[in-house]
């Protein structure tokens, strides 16, 4: 990555320029190109499970769409780093709308940015296909017709996660929350769906943002008794606290603790001796079918020998529909349109299989509960998930009705 | 059973445990600002990018030398304050005879450089960095993990050290004689500049003695001084600047008044030491330790 | 040449060079992208109104970031929450930077030097930790989606363009009530408690009553550049008053020179090009800034404007003693 970086100052441009069939030349394009902007965090807490795999995968797609497709004309990935801040995002968010004529954005991790871009993309008419960020929001009162939520979102993770472990026995629940409004979202959705299925919260801590030491939360999280201690918070902090749990022995005391927000990356970066026991929902997991084990081979020669997570091949997948979207209408130039004619179409891709959009832009798939394997059930590299239940996707995310957006009628 | 708050006293007795374990960090890191601005009369502003490095040089030598924790905790000081004398003999020591502004700006923009090349080298992710001495001990009161516990007697065994060093050693003596009187020390034979050199270094040195102490606890984080720098610097200003023993005493009161804030209003636990710095400011400003300059 | 003559001419050549100036910034906007004109307008006036502080008063402020992003909060939220029209948003946030800068002025011009940034810095930090909890700041995700309101009922600014002029016509009035309180007696008094404060004392001036002025006045027109920003980029963000915020504003000022009419926009508009062009490398910036800075300390204290006008002084003292040893 770094080697790269240096070699290509300024916004890096891939282009895979493809011989298009006469007849759909004359597509009407906004400049002639498709210029997909991979809009995510290249240098912080999100690197990982979006940053460059996420650039790689959404080429990765391009260049599957014009093998199986045969593109019709130059279609271009370029990326920025919106460094976690909603001010940098929307910064370069009109930047690549107003000069550089990006007709889509995609990724975008962390809610506060990519609520940002999705009031952008509306107002300027373009394309956002949402595959890092978590707020359910943006499908319920930020509904846009110009975006698609693609691989997750807070939802989904709170009630799987939530209602599963409950089912399981572990009735009795006490938040370790992020201070900030994301923090109390996947608090609020949790503690809901406890308390729905005959759970108890106990009670809930909240800690500053960004921490550094949670020992003092672990403390009153492991006074409390509770079976399951939920951490509704993200990225380091989830990190440090897992971390810091382990040293409290808080796992071999027999509490249990849930990631609201984990990502396979983070449970790499603890490694299984710390992180073990963890449960947490994840959209996609790379070993699960001989398509998606090909495309993480592949993904991880090319990415420092990292795997894919959710969020990458979520791109992979958006973008892919994108391309058969604009393929199909014959034209970028209109973001409404080619959103509306993305949620007409079925979606099918190797990773994510078949699935639907709905009206107010949710991908609906299944999803799945993980729990993280003990060292010695680990059998290679990135070898990390037990899938213990499938959420199929009827029930995976909230549902239609109750999100409050105004494109549902 | 009587409770405090609605809190039940053996719960207490564990945050006041884990405030004084969180004081040990702003103990030592206080220490080594208050020698450097005590001595020197500089405001180490790269004083948490030289945490971090302590912390990433300990990384690296178990990932590259395969040196454990131990030998990381004698070699790590070292190799960081080596970083630090070249840093005051090239940068810093042009800049004694200016307003300190000068100085805090310049540590300030070096602070900028070490975070982004770190940054830039190895992610903002973190790494991981095992515990040296897993298990614990329970109390009765709370489970107290056997490192946590070392950190704790450890820093306070170097801050002891320290202060003695400086305030009861001859050594200690030419070097406060060297800050009040630069010119007459020199006279003496005594080679002022590298004392302050040395100083420098030593100061530089407890900042990355801090980091190593903190790899097993946090993740190794090429951000985890930048946050850490603002506490510090509230410690030492309310502490008294230049104090040894008022920056000791104050990183670990401060340290058990932050754990006591974190029961009863958590949200405020990380400003709690800027309302006590404004406020100590304003009816004290040389600081609990100070002596008025 | 009489020093109050040099003092005039000085002055019209620095009238000349704004009056040039703003002949470029009406025509920019064609060849430049005006988002990128209006954050590099916003941020100079910022570092102007800092620069009034520190190059005028000789204090050192390290918490302005909290007069610049509570500014940009309020305005914000009047203008999106309210239905407050552009203007009135404006000056609500400019408003109540002013009356927050009184009571951060009452309390920090008590301390000297670098007691007196502990104290800024501290209150600052109070600030964040305010906007990051109280309900109206919508917390990390900022107030989004501020609506660009017609000005007065009739202007309107939803277009860029359009807006650009807005913007500009703010920092020229922002930037020459800075430079008309500089050159006023009242700045004549500043700069003197800057040079010798006993003497000003002895002088019988009211010391601490021409530094809380001048305090006042700093954190409205921070306010102002912050609340402009806000209509800008329609979203009000914590980045805005962090204590980051508080350096980079040092940085633009030190790196164009303190003290000087000029520096300040010089060196907010390299920062902002900078991290422009830097966007994509979040890292790199922030090592190309910490360079900016060490290279200034050691190099060019005075900053590139300062160094410049310093230039400038030699070379007509020259001629000057030329023209003396002639006659």
């Amino acid at each position: 990555m770094t080697h790269m970086k240096q070699m290509l100052l300024g916004s890096l441009a891939v282009a895979a320029l493809c011989v298009g069939t006469a007849g759909q030349a004359s597509a009407q394009y906004t400049d002639g190109t498709i210029k997909i902007g991979v809009m995510n965090d290249q240098s912080g807490t999100y690197a990982d499970l979006s940053g460059q795999g996420s650039v790689f995968a959404a080429k990765k797609a391009v260049e599957d769409f014009c093998k199986a497709q045969k593109c019709f004309d130059k279609i271009e990935v370029v990326f920025a780093d919106h460094q976690n801040k909603p001010d940098i995002g929307s910064g370069v968010a009109r930047r690549w709308y107003d000069v550089e004529q990006v007709d889509v954005i995609v990724d975008v991790p962390t809610s506060s940015v990519a609520l940002a871009i999705n009031q952008i993309t509306r107002e300027k008419n373009k394309v956002f296909l949402n595959s890092g960020a978590g707020a359910s929001d943006l499908t319920g009162s930020a509904c846009s017709p110009n975006l698609i939520h693609w691989t997750y979102d807070t939802w989904a993770l709170a009630h799987g996660t939530g209602s599963a472990l409950v089912k399981q026995g572990g009735k009795t629940w006490f938040f370790l929350t992020a201070d900030y409004a994301f923090g109390h979202a996947l608090e609020r959705d949790t503690a809901a769906v406890v308390e729905q299925m005959g759970g108890k919260v106990l009670g809930k801590v909240r800690h500053p943002f960004p921490a550094q030491d949670f020992s003092s939360f672990l403390l009153q999280a492991q006074g409390s008794k509770a079976q399951v201690i939920g951490l509704a918070n993200a990225g380091a902090d989830t990190i440090n606290s897992i971390k810091q749990a382990s040293e409290f022995g808080i796992v071999q005391g027999g509490q249990k603790l849930a990631g609201l927000l984990v990502f396979i990356t983070d449970v790499h970066a603890l490694g299984l001796k710390t992180a073990q026991g963890l449960t947490f929902t994840e959209a996609w997991y790379w070993d699960t079918s001989d398509a998606n084990r090909a495309f993480a081979k592949e993904f991880s020669a090319a990415n420092k020998g990292n795997y894919p997570s959710m969020v990458q091949a979520g791109v992979y997948s958006a973008v892919m529909h994108y391309l058969k979207a604009v393929h199909a209408l014959g034209s970028d130039a209109d973001g409404a349109k080619v959103v509306e004619k993305m949620k007409e179409m079925p979606t099918d891709d190797k990773l994510f299989g078949k699935g639907t959009i709905r009206a107010d832009g949710r991908k609906i798939h299944d999803v799945m509960l993980v729990e993280v394997k003990k060292p010695e059930e680990s059998k290679g590299p990135w070898d990390y998930h037990k899938v213990i239940a499938t959420i199929p996707a009827s029930e995976a995310f909230r549902p239609l009705a109750d999100g409050g957006c105004a494109l549902v009628k | 059973m009587f409770e405090l708050l609605g809190v039940p006293p053996q719960a207490l007795m564990g945050q006041l445990l884990l405030g004084l374990i969180n004081g040990a960090f702003y103990a030592l890191l206080s220490l080594g600002l208050a020698v450097i601005f005590g001595l020197m009369n500089v405001i180490n502003f790269t004083h948490g990018a030289q945490y971090m490095m302590g912390a990433f040089v300990a990384w690296m030598l178990l990932q590259y030398a395969g040196i454990p924790y131990w030998g990381a905790l004698v070699l790590v000081p070292v190799i960081v304050g080596a970083t630090g004398v070249v840093i005051e003999r090239l940068l810093i020591s042009r800049l004694y005879h200016l307003d300190h502004l000068y100085g805090l700006l310049l540590t300030f923009g070096l602070a900028l450089i070490i975070e982004g090349l770190f940054r830039q080298q190895y992610g903002s992710s973190g790494l991981p960095y095992s515990n040296p001495i897993p298990g614990g001990q329970n109390l009765g009161f709370m489970f107290l993990p056997w490192y946590r516990g070392w950190v704790v007697g450890f820093s306070l065994a170097v801050c002891l050290v320290t202060w003695f060093t400086i305030e009861r050693t001859k050594l200690g003596a030419y070097l406060r004689a060297a800050t009040e009187r630069p010119d007459l020390v020199q006279a003496f034979g005594i080679n002022v500049p590298r004392m302050i050199t040395l100083t420098y270094g030593v100061g530089v040195g407890l900042a990355a003695l801090a980091g190593v102490l903190a790899a097993p606890i946090y993740t190794v984080n090429p951000t985890m001084g930048a946050n850490l720098i603002i506490v510090v610097f509230a410690v030492v200003v309310i502490g008294g600047m230049g104090s040894i023993l008022g920056s000791i005493v104050t990183g670990f009161g401060l340290g058990i008044v932050e754990g006591l804030t974190k029961v009863f209003w958590p949200e405020a636990s990380a400003t709690v030491i800027f309302v006590i710095m404004a406020i100590v400011l304003m009816v004290r400003p040389q600081g609990l330790f100070g002596t008025p300059r | 040449m009489t020093s109050r003559k040099a003092a005039a001419d000085g002055r019209n050549v620095e009238m000349i060079v704004f009056a040039v100036l703003m002949a470029v910034m009406m025509v920019a906007p064609f060849v430049v992208y005006p988002i990128l004109l209006m954050k590099i307008l916003c941020f100079a006036l910022f570092a102007c109104a800092f620069n009034l502080l520190i190059g005028y008063g000789g204090l050192l402020s390290f918490g302005h970031a909290m007069f610049f992003g509570f500014a940009a909060y309020v305005s914000a939220y009047t203008v999106k929450a309210w239905g407050l029209s552009t203007e009135l948003g404006i000056l609500a946030g400019t408003a109540v930077a002013a009356g927050l800068g009184l009571v951060v002025g009452l309390i920090a011009i008590r301390r000297q030097g670098i007691y007196f940034a502990m104290v800024t810095l501290a209150l600052a930090q109070m600030v964040f930790f305010f906007c990051l909890q109280a309900p109206f700041t919508g917390g990390e995700d900022g107030i989004q989606a501020i609506p660009r309101r017609a000005l007065f009922g009739l202007i309107d600014i939803s277009k860029d363009m359009s807006f650009y002029y807005v913007v500009l016509a703010i920092f020229a009035i922002g930037f020459l009530i800075i430079y008309r309180t500089i050159h006023s007696p009242f700045g004549q008094v500043l700069k003197a408690i800057r040079e010798n404060e006993p003497r000003a004392v002895s002088l019988g001036y009211a010391v601490d009553r021409f530094k809380l002025i001048a305090f006042v006045l700093s954190a409205t027109f921070a306010g102002l550049a912050g609340a402009t920003k806000t209509i800008v980029f329609q979203l009000a963000s914590l980045t805005d008053v962090t204590w980051q915020m508080s350096g980079e504003v040092v940085l633009m000022t030190l790196v164009g020179g303190m003290g000087t009419v000029f520096g300040p926009i010089v060196g907010a508009a390299i920062i902002v090009l900078m991290q422009n062009t830097l966007t994509g490398f979040g890292e790199w910036v922030l090592v190309m800034q910490g360079c900016i800075f060490v290279l200034t300390v050691l190099l060019f204290r005075r900053g590139i404007v300062g160094e410049i006008v310093a230039a400038a002084r030699r070379r007509s003292d020259a001629v000057g003693r030329e023209a003396a040893t002639e006659g």
